[in-house]
């Protein structure tokens, strides 16, 4: 491992596809991402999803931090490091071995955008994970920040998520301000991974379907090739449900 | 801690050319007797007049409660691991130890970064990524490594506190039971932590003599870190 490039640069063996997608909150990815879903399972796949910050562990973790108001930004990004790389170990990489589609909702691009904006070094990030797998297709929705906001304040969630807002940041007490402020130097930061890790940038302005549509031809044409392999053709969803980190009581 | 340094990509918003206090490391495998220890440098240097603080592994506010959770489940694999303890390192690092050695104080660490080294090595063969992770840690002044052969570590840790899962590396499979697991686990880490004292210059102290005697070396490796403290305090004045 010492001399070679790092895992996350060089692309996987295993027989399976990871799909991710990176983008800010309001850049409507996840929509897309969900539509993608959809679309890959009425064709006979067995699909895995998977989501940035979701494992109980960290989740706890992150609360306590907000509470008490201690996190740093090396704390910060430790945690959500932790928190991939158990995902990554228990649910990414065993259906990926045994040749399913994984979809992840943000990948490790998001570390590498929002870590380095609340201050930690861009060297020290991308050798933290140096264990990440390559994904066989990375896609940014890319959104100005004025149309995110404006989709977060009318949408369905009505508000800006704490974190998101960067309002551990004391950048501005207005919670719409703070978004726009720490958002924005985010974007910045994605435009340069885009170039740095070949991440296809789709414009996220676009009507949902005009979007969807254009995504659902680009992984039809990467997954020319691919052969679906599914164990059973009944319904087991539960299957991977002995791999989840238990929950805290 | 004058010329205080990282280990590597450090703390890009943090400054530690102020920190004034003195960063004491004391390392060695589980059971070698550095808590022991530790509260009695503590208690000699408080004496002297030195404000001291320790600082442990995983005992951290942010993360003793989740690290704890999470070896519960037995799940773990080595990254996650690692990171976990980085994540408590760091918490640390940031909230107790930097501020303390910006107070002028000495601070006693109850293992370093040295022991998650090892501990990474033995499950994964790879020193590299571990290393580019704990980047942000501060070089300490003085490093002390308690050292011990595996055949009376066995002996003394079964005379007290008795093996558990962690400390017997069961997570790796390496034995069958605890005793044969412990022995083979423990030999890596002692193994690995021999090939750092070279690399890093650790103060080697042989851990199976008295603890009069231990306590006596102990004392007389961290003497002249701090009287060097002392001198570079005033030595502005001094013609060369």
């Amino acid at each position: 491992m010492t001399d070679q490039e790092g895992a996350n640069a060089v692309p996987h063996p295993y027989s399976g596809k990871l799909i991710i997608v990176e983008g800010i909150d309001g850049s409507g990815k996840s929509t897309q991402l969900l539509l993608l879903h959809k679309w890959l399972e009425s064709k006979g796949h067995k699909v895995f999803f998977t989501e940035w910050n979701s494992s109980d562990l960290v989740k706890d973790t992150t609360k306590r931090g907000k509470k008490t108001k201690s996190l740093t930004p090396t704390t910060f990004s430790l945690l959500h490091a932790t928190d991939f790389a158990s995902r990554l170990y228990h649910q990414i990489l065993p259906p990926l071995k045994a040749g399913m589609l994984v979809l992840a909702d943000r990948y490790m691009y998001t570390a590498f955008a929002r870590d380095v904006v609340r201050g930690v070094s861009r060297d020290w990030v991308r050798k933290m994970y140096d264990f990440a797998i390559k994904p066989d297709m990375a896609f940014y929705y890319k959104v100005p920040i004025e149309v995110a906001i404006s989709r977060l304040l009318r949408g369905t969630r009505g508000q800006f998520k704490y974190y998101e807002a960067g309002m551990d940041m004391n950048l501005s007490p207005d919670v719409t301000e703070s978004f726009r402020l720490f958002q924005t130097q985010i974007l910045a930061e994605y435009d340069k991974i885009v170039d740095e890790f070949g991440l296809l940038t789709m414009d996220a302005t676009q009507d949902i379907e005009t979007q969807q549509e254009y995504m659902r031809t680009l992984v039809e044409e990467a997954l020319r090739g691919y052969k679906p392999r599914r164990g059973t053709y009944g319904r087991r969803t539960l299957f991977w449900r002995r791999f989840d980190v238990p929950k805290s009581e | 801690m004058v010329d205080a340094r990282y280990f590597g990509d450090g703390l890009t918003y943090l400054n530690p050319s102020d920190l004034k206090g003195k960063l004491i490391a004391v390392e060695g495998t589980d059971g070698v007797g550095r808590s022991t220890h530790i509260e009695m440098l503590q208690e000699w240097l408080e004496v002297q007049g030195y404000g001291v603080i320790t600082t442990g592994w995983t005992r951290s506010n942010l993360m003793s409660k989740t690290i704890e959770m999470a070896k519960a489940g037995n799940i773990l694999d080595r990254w996650s691991l690692s990171l976990l303890y980085a994540t408590d390192f760091a918490d640390r690092l940031e909230h107790q130890i930097i501020p303390a050695l910006r107070s002028g104080f000495v601070v006693l660490a109850d293992r370093y970064i040295y022991t998650a080294f090892a501990r990474d090595f033995v499950r994964s063969g790879d020193r590299k990524w571990i290393r580019d992770v704990f980047g942000f840690a501060l070089i300490p002044d003085l490093v002390c490594y308690l050292r011990i052969d595996v055949e009376t570590l066995a002996l003394r840790v079964i005379e007290t506190t008795g093996m558990n899962y962690w400390e017997s590396g069961m997570d790796l499979r390496l034995g069958t039971d605890l005793y044969d697991s412990f022995k083979k686990y423990q030999s890596l880490l002692i193994e690995e932590f021999d090939k750092m004292a070279e690399e890093f210059h650790f103060n080697v102290v042989d851990a199976r003599k008295s603890p009069e005697e231990i306590q006596e070396e102990l004392r007389g490796h961290i003497l002249p870190v701090l009287q060097n403290h002392k001198r570079t305090a005033g030595v502005e004045h001094v013609p060369v």
